[in-house]
């Protein structure tokens, strides 16, 4: 009899997973629901949605931390960060490091540019390598500028912490070259293509 | 993964098949290429189309539409209060031909789903392996006395974006300052929820400019609205709403907002406790899956079932049904809804031709309303299915409504993000 119940008993083991474990969707079908704002494999057309293609891993998510946390300033993707767990994020994150980054052309002011390549070079490309292209600190280099211009406000306001460092440079930079410092160096990043 | 991949098995069990004789050429072919046709051009169609080009070239894709360009709906508010033109809402279908898909334009009379065929109006008949079917909604004529087809070149529904836009931004740009609007509101459920209540806004946009004495007025069937609470801050915030001098005002169920009857000739709406007279009426009617769906026998009562998991429908094999007209609770009929759904449909119509089961799949559903210059609003959620009852629930405590409290500088950001959703859903779905 006892023998019995433990057959049974491993019997209900071997088939309950299948019925409590929810199998998770894969990173692939995961990804593709961003496309509606981020654009066709994180590609964005803009205007001001930021490409997540080409995404460095840890960045992608490190940032879905931050939202999911409410640690760093949104309109939604807190509330669309909240839907996933760090399994989940790690699926996305691979999937948008594999896809190369299509840059659309944007409106920019290219002598305002020129003085951003020079403040680029002096205080942000030691972390920001070849220009802010995809990489360990995010993409810069044909990011779009609005969205650029979003996250240097709020990290000013103290809407979004600041990484290691980067608070002293903007300082730095800011009151070196005054007011025209942020948008010069959002035009610079504009300007690659 | 193997080396071995799909296009060595299909020349391997061709030779196999070769070798044997059994199957000869025409099984051969059949292995080789899979068909799907596609119904209707709008989000889930084209979605669907690029999709499965996309996760298989090998898949063949034919989609059959009516309009050689499609015209977003979504957006199309933005034409009444003149910050937009109904050019920048159309797009052509070459994109989706660089995806390999081939464009019919022509109207789709049923699906046969013993035979595999699709027939068409222009004498036309396409086999498929799978048909997915994305018709949009169609109308019920028959719920206002007075209001038909015909009634509505004149008294336009616009639910359609396309000429009848055209024809509501004119008429309000003809109305006198001190004018009436009317905008008649479906009863749930209709596609695009927030859609009557953010065009009330847009035409209010319009009118403090240009008429600052003019009235917007929305019956409504309903006492509840999408993005309710939202909309009144907003409607208070930027047009007066709740004060003696509102330009918006809004009439629910409760109040008799349910409208029975129209005289066109007077342009006189009879409601459930008084009469309404305007100088321009819009009237949403209440809706239903489009007409492709009813000749193809795929609705139950006024939309079409489907089993979550795919999108294929409950009542015939090999048919998918996607968007608004599919039975697809609890998403709302939305253009991002459908982009979400057809990516479910197009990765279990591909794993289906390769012998596999469909991956768990996942939903999103995000939907920005703009009600001023500077002033947008948004809802999102994110879904999983429950299996054991074939429902898309949404995902607890994500998701959900702009908070009531953002500050301007977010409402404002909400608004450069809905054109950047307006801007990549589009691409997504067809360029």
């Amino acid at each position: 009899m006892r023998y019995k119940n433990n057959i049974a008993i491993l019997a209900l083991l071997m088939i309950l997973p299948a019925f409590s474990q929810a199998e998770s969707p894969s990173g692939q079908a995961l990804a593709f629901t961003c496309a509606g704002c981020h654009g066709t494999d994180g590609s964005s057309v803009g205007p001001s949605s930021p490409s997540i293609a080409g995404m460095d891993p840890d960045v992608f998510i490190d940032v879905m931390k931050g939202y999911r946390e409410d640690k760093r300033n949104s309109t939604i993707m807190n509330r669309i960060a909240k839907a996933y767990t760090d399994e989940q994020l790690k699926g996305m994150a691979w999937f948008f490091a594999k896809q190369e980054l299509q840059v659309s052309p944007q409106k920019h002011d290219p002598q305002l540019a020129v003085v951003g390549e020079k403040l680029h070079q002096k205080y942000c490309e030691k972390c920001h390598e070849d220009g802010g292209a995809p990489g360990d600190s995010g993409t810069l280099a044909g990011q779009w500028m609005p969205y650029l211009k979003y996250s240097m406000a709020d990290y000013i306001d103290g809407l979004r912490p600041y990484p290691r460092k980067m608070k002293r440079k903007v300082d730095a930079v800011i009151e070196a070259e005054g007011a025209d410092a942020v948008p010069a160096l959002i035009h610079f990043y504009g300007s690659q293509q | 993964m193997s080396k071995f991949n799909r296009r060595d098995f299909i020349r391997w069990s061709a030779g196999i098949t070769l070798a044997g004789g059994s199957l000869g050429i025409p099984g051969l072919l059949l292995a080789a290429t899979r068909k799907v046709v596609v119904v209707g051009g709008g989000v889930g169609g084209c979605t669907v189309a690029k999709y499965l080009r996309k996760l298989d070239p090998n898949v063949e894709v034919t989609l059959i539409e009516t309009k050689k360009a499609y015209t977003s709906c979504f957006m199309s508010n933005e034409v009444l209060s003149g910050d937009r033109t109904l050019a920048s809402l159309t797009f052509d279908y070459e994109g989706l031909k660089r995806h390999g898909v081939n464009i019919v334009i022509d109207r789709v009379t049923a699906i046969d789903p013993a035979k595999k065929s699709v027939a068409t109006e222009g004498g036309q008949t396409f086999a498929y392996d799978a048909c997915v079917v994305s018709p949009g909604v169609d109308f019920k004529w028959d719920a206002i006395e007075g209001y038909n087809a015909e009634v509505a070149e004149t008294i336009p529904h616009a639910w359609f974006a396309g000429p009848q836009t055209q024809t509501l931004r004119n008429q309000i740009e003809s109305m006198p300052d001190g004018g009436k609007v009317i905008i008649v509101a479906p009863p749930n459920p209709y596609k695009c929820p927030p859609g009557p209540y953010e065009r009330a806004a847009q035409i209010a946009m319009y009118c403090k400019h240009h008429k600052p004495k003019a009235k917007i007025l929305i019956l409504d069937p309903k006492d509840r609205f999408s993005k309710q609470g939202l909309f009144r801050q907003g409607w208070s915030k930027l047009y007066g709403f709740g004060t003696d001098n509102s330009m918006i005002e809004w009439v629910g169920a409760a109040g008799g907002g349910t409208v029975e009857a129209i005289d066109p000739s007077t342009r006189t709406l009879q409601a459930e406790i008084e009469e309404f007279q305007a100088d321009v009426i819009n009237i949403i009617p209440p809706q239903k899956a489009g007409k492709v769906a009813f000749a193809s026998d795929l609705a139950e009562g006024d939309w079409c079932p489907v089993d979550k998991l795919t999108f294929e429908s409950t009542r015939h094999p090999d048919v998918y049904v996607l968007g608004d007209a599919s039975s697809a609770a609890k998403m709302p009929k939305s253009a991002y809804a459908a982009n979400s759904q057809a990516k479910v449909a197009a990765a279990a119509i591909v794993a289906r031709f390769n012998g596999q089961s469909p991956g768990e799949p996942t939903y999103v559903n995000t939907c920005y309303s703009i009600l001023g210059e500077a002033h947008g609003i948004s809802v999102a959620a994110v879904y999983n299915l429950d299996r054991g009852s074939n429902t898309i629930l949404p995902i607890k405590g994500a998701g959900g409504l702009s908070p009531m409290d953002a500050s301007e500088e977010q409402r404002r950001r909400e608004v450069s993000f809905a054109h950047s959703w307006f801007k990549n859903v589009i691409d997504d779905m067809m360029g």
